[in-house]
C-alpha cells in the first residue's frame, strides 16, 4: 500500500462522490436558473437560499413506495435503471480533470488526475455512450406499457442517430490532436497565440464544437430534443412506470451524462485545465469553471427553446447534422494536409 | 491468468445460456454480456482497438438492432405449437443429433489443438497502436476498406427495401 | 500467463456452442444470434494469432469481419421481418413452401 496506490484509490472515491454531488448541485442549479429565466425566484425556503432543496428532493424520493407493475418483466425492470446509472458513471472514468500533480511533493511520482489512463480514451467514451442506450430501451420494454415502449424506442432511436454526428465531431478534433488519449489532446491545447488567444480547439473547429454540443444535448435526451420524455406527449416516456429510487437512478443518470458530455467537451474543445493566472497544479479549478459554464448553457437551452417534434428531430439529425459533421471532417482533413497544422 | 479464466468462463457460460433461453430478449442481453467478456479478452491480448470497436460495433449497434427487431416483432416463443413444458433443447430427433455433432466437433478440435506444433507462448512485444492500424488500413488494405464501405451501403439499402411494407399488398388489403 | 493454445481452445469451444445453437434452436432470431457467436469465436482466433505473430494484421481482419457481420445481421434481420410478416411465425419449420 504505497502512498501512490492510496492516492489512486482516494482519487477514484473522490470522483464518485463528486459526480453524485454534482448531480445534486445540478438539481438546484436547474431550478434556480429556470426560475430566473422565467422571472420568478425558485426554491427559497429549504435552507439558506434554498440550498438544501436537493436534499429534500432525495429524501422525498427515498420515502416513496417502490412500485412494479404486475405484468412487467421482473429482471429487466430492475436491471434497466442499473444499466443507465452504471454507464453514466463509467464514462467519467477516463476523463482527466487536472494536470499531473504530486500534491506538493507528498507523492514520489506524479499522479494523473484521471481514474483510468487509457490511450484510446476517446473511443472508450464513445463505447460507453452506446451502452447507455440499453438502459432506456430495456426500461421501455420491460414496463409492458404502450407509453413506455414507444418512449423507449423513440428515445433509443434518437440516441443512436445522433451518435454518428457525435463521433464525426470527435474525429475532427482527433485530426488536430493526432492522439486518442484525452490527456494528450488537452496538452495539445496549452499555450497561446499572439500572447492572449489560448490555443483551444474551439477556435480551430468552431463547427465541430457546435455539432458536438448539439449531438451531446440530443444524446442526453435534454430539451430541445427531449420529445421521448416530454410530459405533454408521452406521459413520461420510458420512465413512466418507475417510482422512488429507480426513478432517482434514471434522473441521476441523465444529470451525470450531462456532466460527462460537458467534461469531454471541455477537454476536447475548451482546453481542459489550462487557463491564465493559476499555476498548473490548480488547473482543476479552471476545469470546473468551464464545465459549469457548459452546464449553464445546457439549462439555458432547456428553458429557452421549444421542443422539436419527433420527426423534425430525426430529420435534423440525419439530414442536417450528419452532413455538416462529415463536411467539417473533410475540410479539417484538407486543412491539416494543406497547412500542416 | 485468473483474468483469462474469468473472462473466458463468462464468455462460455453466457454463450451457453444464449442458446438455451426461450425468451429471445434474454438471449440478446446474455450475448451482450458475452461480447463484453470477449472485449476483456482482447484487452488481455494487447489489442485495445479491437476491444473498443467490439463494444462500439457489436454490443452497441448490432445488438441494438437485434433488440429492436425482437421488440417490434413481439414474436411468440418458439414452442407455442408444441408441448410447452419440454425445453427446446430436449426435443428428440434431429435436434439431439445436432447437439451430439457439436460435442463431437469440440472433441475433434481439442484433439487437433493438443496434437499440433503451434508454438505456445506469446512473444513479448509492444501494444499495436491505433496509428499503425490506421496507416495499414489506408495503404495495404485500402481496397478491402473501400469495398467494405460499398458493402455496408448495399446492405443498408437492401435491408430497408426488404423490411418495407409492400404498398401494393397493403392497398389490396 | 495464458498461451496461444488456451485462446484457440476457448475460441473452438465458443464456435461449437454457436454451431450447436444453429442446429438445435427453432427460432430464427436465436439462429442469427448463434451465427454471431461463431463470428466472435473467429474474431478471437484472429486476434490471438495476430498477437502471436506481431503486427496489426489480426486486428485489421477483425475490423473487416465485424463490418461484414454488421451488414449480414442487418440484411438477415430484414429477411426475418419480411418472413414474419408473411407467416406470423419465427419457426423455420413453417417455411417449407419450397419442399417436395
Amino acid at each position: 500500500m504505497t502512498p501512490f496506490l492510496i492516492a489512486q484509490i482516494a482519487l477514484t472515491l473522490m470522483v464518485f462522490v463528486a459526480l453524485l454531488s454534482s448531480a445534486a448541485g445540478m438539481v438546484y442549479m436547474e431550478r434556480k436558473v429556470a426560475a430566473f429565466l422565467q422571472q420568478r425566484v425558485g426554491p427559497l425556503l429549504v435552507g439558506p437560499k434554498g440550498l438544501l432543496q436537493p436534499l429534500a428532493d432525495v429524501i422525498k424520493l427515498m420515502f416513496k413506495e417502490e412500485l412494479r407493475p404486475r405484468a412487467a418483466d421482473r429482471i429487466l425492470f430492475a436491471l434497466a435503471p442499473i444499466i443507465s446509472a452504471t454507464a453514466a458513471f463509467a464514462a467519467f472514468a477516463v476523463v482527466p480533470f487536472g494536470a499531473e500533480t504530486t500534491f506538493f511533493g507528498l507523492l514520489d511520482q506524479p499522479l494523473r488526475l484521471q481514474v483510468a489512463d487509457v490511450n484510446v480514451a476517446v473511443l472508450v467514451i464513445f463505447a460507453i455512450a452506446s451502452m447507455s442506450v440499453y438502459g432506456i430501451v430495456l426500461a421501455g420494454w420491460s414496463s409492458n406499457s404502450k407509453y413506455s415502449l414507444l418512449g423507449g424506442l423513440r428515445s433509443s432511436a434518437q440516441m443512436i442517430s445522433y451518435e454518428l454526428s457525435y463521433g464525426m465531431a470527435l474525429a475532427g478534433v482527433l485530426l488536430m490532436a493526432n492522439s486518442l488519449s484525452l490527456t494528450d489532446i488537452v496538452n495539445g491545447q496549452s499555450g497561446t497565440w499572439f500572447g492572449f488567444v489560448p490555443r483551444w480547439f474551439v477556435f480551430l473547429q468552431p463547427i465541430g464544437f457546435l455539432v458536438y454540443m448539439t449531438a451531446g444535448i440530443a444524446e442526453t435526451n435534454r430539451a430541445p430534443f427531449d420529445f421521448p420524455e416530454a410530459e405533454q406527449e408521452l406521459v413520461a416516456g420510458y420512465h413512466t412506470e418507475y417510482s422512488s429510487m429507480s426513478f432517482a437512478m434514471f434522473f441521476l443518470a441523465e444529470y451525470i451524462n450531462m456532466v460527462t458530455v460537458s467534461a469531454v467537451a471541455t477537454d476536447l474543445f475548451l482546453g481542459g485545465w489550462h487557463g491564465p493566472l493559476l499555476p498548473a497544479s490548480f488547473g482543476w479549478i479552471w476545469f470546473l469553471i468551464k464545465v459549469g459554464a457548459i452546464l449553464f448553457f445546457y439549462v439555458w437551452m432547456r428553458w429557452t427553446l421549444p421542443r422539436y417534434r419527433y420527426d423534425q428531430l430525426m430529420a435534423f439529425g440525419w439530414k442536417v447534422l450528419l452532413p455538416v459533421s462529415v463536411v467539417n471532417l473533410l475540410v479539417t482533413a484538407a486543412a491539416v494536409l494543406a497547412f500542416g497544422l | 491468468m485468473t483474468l483469462f479464466y474469468l473472462f473466458g468462463g463468462v464468455a462460455v457460460i453466457t454463450s451457453l445460456l444464449v442458446i438455451a433461453q426461450r425468451n429471445p430478449i434474454y438471449s440478446v442481453l446474455l450475448l451482450i454480456a458475452s461480447f463484453g467478456a470477449l472485449s476483456g479478452l482482447y484487452i488481455l491480448l494487447d489489442a485495445p482497438f479491437a476491444a473498443v470497436i467490439q463494444i462500439i460495433v457489436y454490443a452497441g449497434a448490432i445488438m441494438v438492432l437485434f433488440l429492436f427487431v425482437v421488440m417490434l416483432l413481439n414474436a411468440p416463443h418458439e414452442d407455442t405449437d408444441l408441448d410447452i413444458r419440454v425445453h427446446p433443447m430436449l426435443h428428440p430427433g434431429a435436434m439431439r443429433l445436432g447437439a451430439v455433432l457439436a460435442v463431437a466437433l469440440v472433441g475433434e478440435l481439442i484433439w487437433a489443438l493438443t496434437n499440433s506444433n503451434v508454438s505456445g507462448s506469446f512473444p513479448a512485444g509492444p501494444v499495436v497502436s491505433v496509428a499503425t492500424i490506421g496507416r495499414r488500413l489506408f495503404t495495404e488494405y485500402a481496397f478491402p476498406f473501400e469495398v467494405t464501405s460499398v458493402l455496408i451501403l448495399v446492405a443498408m439499402v437492401g435491408a430497408v427495401v426488404m423490411a418495407k411494407q409492400d404498398s401494393a399488398a397493403k392497398g389490396k388489403r | 500467463m495464458p498461451s496461444l493454445n488456451d485462446y484457440l481452445l476457448l475460441s473452438a469451444i465458443l464456435f461449437c456452442i454457436g454451431t450447436a445453437g444453429v442446429f438445435v434452436r427453432r427460432n430464427l432470431i436465436t439462429i442469427l444470434l448463434s451465427i454471431e457467436i461463431m463470428l466472435n469465436a473467429v474474431n478471437l482466433t484472429f486476434v490471438a494469432f495476430g498477437r502471436s505473430l506481431g503486427g496489426p494484421d489480426g486486428q485489421i481482419i477483425v475490423f473487416f469481419v465485424m463490418t461484414v457481420a454488421a451488414a449480414e445481421a442487418a440484411v438477415g434481420l430484414a429477411i426475418v421481418i419480411a418472413l414474419f410478416r408473411h407467416r406470423e411465425s419465427l419457426n423455420p419449420d413453417t417455411f417449407t413452401a419450397l419442399k417436395w
